[in-house]
């Protein structure tokens, strides 16, 4: 009798175990999930944002048309970018070109002084901000998920439940790394 | 992180459990000195259901109550963008799930806290003071600072310990008053109850009235310094940059604009004590460590600014002595610091119409000692305050006479209360 419970003891700890270890897994996995969303969706605010400020820039750099229509025809490549690949890459190209406008504004003491340019130039810094620490989040969640389903003993219950190891969200070009440097 | 979490999250309620405890046994002693062994139980359900009383006000309007205790006001995008922005940056590098709502409280005082039962009702709080001084990469570290103390439920913590607090407090206060007015009644019951065993438990039940608040403040403050390193080491985990926090807190401790209103039980709350002028020294009774000292360790963080890192910085400030746990942050990879961002300083706007965006000219202590001790006297006698859009505080005597006072400094004229200055 005696050895029949402890044997039935070891089953249930290791039933509980397997339980615990499998949701552990699967909040990971999720945090993964909601960490891509949020990069998600301060990218398509950058997006949002531009329009408004080629609307309010036009005015003032007459002389630079190229600069802002560099960033319009930038923002039209990372609308329709397929795919993380394409899209990190798009997304590189406009945070350069945007931060080129920027440099040129520098130049412009009325536009500089437009306070909806102040505001969209806030808006689109601290969008970039959000974008990163976006970014930093995801890559911190994917680590902690993927050393989960590496070490043992819980990749055992990942092969189990087929949980595959999430990708880091690295951007294209080393330079990008850093925020725009916007001066005043 | 999330080790650290649940490891902190197990101290906390060991914590409560021995608050609650203190509380018990509180009760137990005064219910048996008044009215026997009968008593001791009866004391236990008063003191339990005055504690459940107090949470349940707490749960019901906690944060709000807090907040207005401090004199918040709530904001939207519109009022503050920057700090809104700020916030909403901290809130996705902490990875909270819901956006804490964002207050500003009218005080020239340069300070910044957080409140909030669960993550995903808090609130973050900053006085118009901080913002006016900080740069946005210091507001940056405060606001990412108190979101650390949001995610690692430091907030929750410290609510419920302060209410179990705030309950061992009131009834020590109940009975020790009790016994000064109404001692007679207790030494009759004493010859009815229990005698001998009741006149032991009443010098147990006055032994604890005295102790009991004394040890759960203790217990309160030593685990509310241990929590602004942790909240120290998460800032510079998400913002990457632990330089903006360590200026951030140069530039508060560093001025002297007066202190803010605020409950003592509130206090651990803040970035910085908003009762106690920063000071080296560091007593039992601070519920902050000493800002000089959270700046050494900030400063000592270079390249690597994962939660080890600032472990290993606290260990080489402080002769190899830990803060953290450090068995819970093993195999934990470095994480780079990134470069101070871009200067794109925008002016904030004004935020709130008539409040002192300055802060009035720091005065030397003692100066403000006598003024402190000459605005009391003026109370007393029946002076009205009337504070100016301009900064300056206009006192104005019982009988001044005229409807209008006019300030001294900008011109502005303003209307005197018609029952001349009733305090």
């Amino acid at each position: 009798m005696m050895p029949l419970l402890i044997l039935l003891g070891v089953i249930v700890v290791l039933v509980l175990w397997f339980v615990g270890a499998y949701n552990g897994l699967v909040n990971a996995r999720n945090q993964v999930k909601n960490a891509w969303a949020q990069i998600d969706v301060q990218l398509k605010r950058r997006h949002d944002l531009i329009p408004n400020l080629v609307e309010t820039a036009k005015g003032y750099v007459a002389h630079e048309r190229g600069t802002l229509e560099a960033v319009t025809q930038a923002r039209a490549a990372a609308m329709q970018a397929q795919g993380a690949g394409q899209a990190a890459q798009a997304e590189g190209l406009l945070g350069s070109a945007l931060s080129k406008f920027f440099a040129v504004a520098e130049a412009y003491p009325d536009l500089k002084a437009n306070t909806n340019f102040l505001a969209i130039q806030e808006e689109l810094s601290s969008t970039e901000n959000k974008i990163g620490f976006a970014r930093q989040f995801y890559n911190d969640s994917v680590m902690v998920y993927n050393t989960k389903v590496q070490s043992i003993p819980t990749n055992i219950v990942a092969g189990v439940g087929h949980f595959e190891k999430a990708e880091f969200f690295e951007l294209q070009d080393a330079t990008q790394r850093e925020v725009p440097q916007v001066k005043f | 992180m999330w080790e650290l979490i649940q490891s902190n999250r197990r101290k906390s309620a060991l914590l409560i459990v021995i608050m609650a405890l203190v509380l018990a046994g509180l009760g137990l002693s005064i219910g048996w000195s008044i009215a026997g062994e009968g008593g001791g139980f009866f004391g236990v359900a008063v003191a339990m259901i005055i504690w459940i009383v107090m949470l349940l006000v707490n749960l019901a309007a906690g944060e709000n109550i807090l907040l207005a205790a401090a004199g918040g006001r709530e904001i939207a995008h519109a009022d503050a963008p920057q700090l809104f922005n700020v916030v909403e940056e901290m809130k996705i590098a902490a990875g909270l799930t819901a956006m804490p709502k964002v207050y500003i409280i009218d005080s020239p005082a340069p300070n910044a806290f957080a409140v909030g039962l669960k993550a995903d009702r808090a609130a973050v709080a900053v006085t118009s003071g901080l913002l006016a001084r900080l740069t946005r990469d210091e507001l940056q570290g405060v606001v990412a600072h108190e979101l650390g103390h949001i995610k690692n439920r430091d907030t929750m913590f410290m609510t419920l310990a302060g209410v179990t607090m705030g309950a061992v407090i009131l009834i020590a206060d109940l009975y020790v008053n009790g016994l000064r007015f109404g001692g007679g009644r207790s030494r009759d019951s004493n010859e009815r109850g229990g005698g001998q065993g009741a006149a032991i438990m009443m010098v147990i039940a006055l032994v604890l009235a005295i102790l009991a608040p004394i040890l759960a403040q203790l217990l309160y403050f030593a685990c509310s310094r241990r929590r602004e390193y942790l909240a120290d080491a998460s800032s510079a985990q998400f913002t990457r940059y632990p330089a903006g926090l360590a200026s951030a807190l140069v530039k508060i401790s560093g001025a002297q604009a007066g202190k803010l209103e605020v409950s003592r039980a509130l206090a651990p709350m803040f970035i910085v004590n908003p009762l106690a002028a920063a000071s080296e020294s560091s007593s039992i009774f601070s519920t902050h460590p000493p800002t000089t000292d959270r700046i050494r360790v900030l400063r000592a963080l270079t390249g690597d600014v994962s939660l080890a890192a600032y472990e290993a910085a606290f260990q080489q400030t402080h002769n190899g002595a830990g803060v953290l746990r450090a068995a819970s942050m093993q195999g934990v990879t470095p994480i780079e610091a990134r470069a101070a961002a871009p200067s794109a300083a925008v002016p904030e706007p004004p935020v709130l119409p008539g409040a002192p965006a300055m802060a009035a000219p720091a005065l030397p202590a003692a100066a403000q000692q006598w003024r402190a001790a000459q605005h009391l006297v003026q109370l007393s006698a029946g002076y009205t305050t009337i504070a100016c859009a301009c900064g300056v505080n206009l006192k104005v005597p019982q009988h001044y006479g005229l409807p209008f006072v006019e300030c001294p400094k900008c011109h502005q004229q303003h209307p005197l209360p018609p029952d001349g200055g009733q305090p």
